[in-house]
């Protein structure tokens, strides 16, 4: 008889699953690695602490500004800036992209168009924005848009192109006009990619938060960033960054939620 | 005056398909076999006249070289070829998806320009919405044509029951099995009481224990509904064990050689296909297809 498999032929298979129990090991691991050597490096004065703070100190810079209510002021600002850019890009975005995946004469005038303007560098727009904007909150909203839309523009056409042609004519032949096409057929089948190209995306509008308070921003944790580096208090940096990782983390998490709440029955 | 015209259209029907069933090279020189419907029913439910079909320009590929069918109404008949004959291009022609370079195709007598509900569909991919309920499936044509909702459960708990699903009807397609998902088609395009039910090798992506077993109920619902169907596929077996009548066709370009008349008293088990008079129909069959095949080598 064959012997049974062992634990490490196991884990050295490709695609073989692994038991739960070891998967969250493995990512606790990973956690215990990070924030152990970070503070070996710290405590260990491998690195002085002026450029590397403690993981104590970091605590304790997050739990003073929790307290007299600066990190929840300043994480609001952020995360409004943040979502309004979503928001607003995406409310443009889903229906002008499946125009745009669904008929070739939306495409043809659109995609050089927006294949030019997504690889230009967001931050070249930002003095631009500034002298048509000025230094309001829609200024960065502005950057916030101008980073994810063209993005999700081209992946949400594809989401729509990539509808299979065979389900658009069965529902031809059950009585579907051309027109309803798009509303009754494409969008359905195309909505769990376009809900994956959203919560994609979503983390890249958060990558352009610090852009987006780079310049005249009085608020928001890019802002406090920013100030922190002047003052070199960078334990304020840290807890910054790691602010805006964790919102990143509660969005994605809250964008899973929704697909499969809207739609269940995709995998 | 009228049964006048109806017997004269009846002799010539008779005759052509007298001529049909002998070597159709020999009584139709230019090779185009204009098969005919049924004799024995009322009328016409679909009638392709002269179609041709060529992919690109004038030098482009031709997929189909003047092909004329009639199909009777409530007649059941197959067209079988081998692959690349351009039987399924004739189906989505049929079924108006795309557009013949020549010829008409009428369903009622009325042209066909675009795709309807009177033409239903079964494809060969699986093509249910993923989206959508087992019932809300089937209830989709129903509601594009704007029936009322007790009207359209009513019809829904009818196929339903026809296809065998109602314990089913509130899954995803997701969770069917190919023979389950093949047949909540079936249901959904009867559902729109089409003229002609067109199959585009509806099973050939099911294994053969569950081909024989949805070939015995599209059978026992087509009996039951009395529908017209055209069946395209390349399984000869399934061909004889369906139809009233077999088109045989050839591969590019895709004309119609033959028509073979499944003279197979119904309703039919899955065992006839044991039977002398099956085995004769079958031979014949595979003597026109590899014709086809020595001429291509």
């Amino acid at each position: 008889m064959a012997q049974r498999r062992t634990a490490w032929t196991r884990l050295t298979t490709p695609f073989a699953n692994i038991p739960a129990s070891t998967a969250t090991t493995l990512a606790l691991a990973m956690w215990v690695v990070v924030i152990g050597g970070w503070a070996l490096l710290s405590y260990g004065r491998v690195v002085p602490n002026m450029f590397l703070p403690t993981p104590g100190t970091v605590l304790e810079t997050t739990y003073r500004m929790s307290l007299d209510g600066s990190l929840f002021y300043h994480t609001l600002t952020s995360a409004k800036v943040v979502i309004l850019g979503f928001i607003v890009s995406s409310v443009i975005a889903v229906p002008l992209g499946l125009w745009m995946g669904t008929y070739r004469a939306v495409q043809a005038p659109l995609e050089p168009l927006v294949n030019f303007i997504r690889y230009l560098p967001v931050t070249s727009f930002v003095p631009l924005f500034i002298l048509w904007i000025g230094i309001g909150i829609e200024q960065r909203i502005a950057v916030i848009f101008f980073g994810t839309f063209f993005q999700q523009l081209v992946m949400i056409s594809d989401c729509a192109r990539g509808v299979s042609r065979d389900l658009v004519n069965a529902s031809y032949t059950l009585g579907t006009k051309r027109s309803e096409a798009v509303w009754h057929v494409i969008f359905p089948a195309a909505l769990p990619t376009i809900l994956d190209t959203l919560r994609v995306t979503m983390g890249w509008a958060w990558t352009y938060l610090v852009v987006a308070e780079l310049v005249a921003a009085s608020s928001g944790l890019g802002y406090i960033s920013l100030k922190a580096m002047r003052g070199f208090q960078v334990d304020v940096i840290f807890m910054a960054i790691a602010a805006i990782g964790l919102l990143g983390l509660i969005t994605d998490t809250a964008f899973r939620i929704i697909r499969a709440r809207v739609a269940p029955w995709a995998p | 005056m009228g049964t006048l015209i109806l017997n004269a259209t009846l002799q010539t029907a008779v005759g052509s398909r007298m001529a049909m069933t002998e070597t159709v090279k020999a009584s139709n020189p230019a090779g185009t076999a204009h098969a005919t419907g049924d004799v024995r029913s009322t009328g016409t439910a679909m009638a392709i006249e002269d179609v041709t079909l060529r992919y690109g320009d004038v030098n482009g590929v031709l997929a189909l070289d003047d092909v004329s069918l009639k199909v009777a109404k409530n007649e059941f008949c197959v067209i079988v070829g081998p692959s690349g004959c351009g039987k399924s291009s004739l189906l989505y022609l049929a079924a108006g998806l795309n557009d013949a370079t020549s010829g008409v195709i009428k369903v009622d007598g009325r042209e066909v320009i675009e795709p309807g509900p009177d033409r239903g569909m079964v494809f060969q991919s699986y093509t249910l919405f993923p989206w959508l309920t087992v019932r809300a499936n089937i209830e989709y044509g129903p509601k594009r044509k704007g029936l009322p909702a007790e009207q359209r459960r009513q019809i829904v708990d009818q196929y339903l029951n026809e296809v065998g699903l109602a314990p089913f009807a509130d899954h995803y397609p997701a969770q069917l099995s190919g023979g389950m998902k093949q047949r909540v088609a079936i249901a959904r395009a009867l559902a729109n009481d089409p003229a002609v039910l067109l199959m585009d090798e509806p099973f050939g992506a099911l294994d053969s224990q569950t081909r024989g077993t949805m070939q015995k109920l599209l059978l026992r619902v087509w009996e039951r509904q009395q529908k017209t169907v055209l069946f395209v596929t390349h399984d000869i077996d399934e061909a004889l064990v369906l139809g009233d009548r077999v088109l045989v066709m050839t591969a590019r370009p895709g004309k119609i050689k033959a028509e073979i008349k499944v003279d197979i008293p119904r309703p039919r088990s899955m065992d006839v296909i044991l039977e002398p008079d099956f085995i004769a129909l079958k031979r014949r069959i595979l003597g026109l297809l590899h014709d086809e095949i020595d001429e291509d080598h």
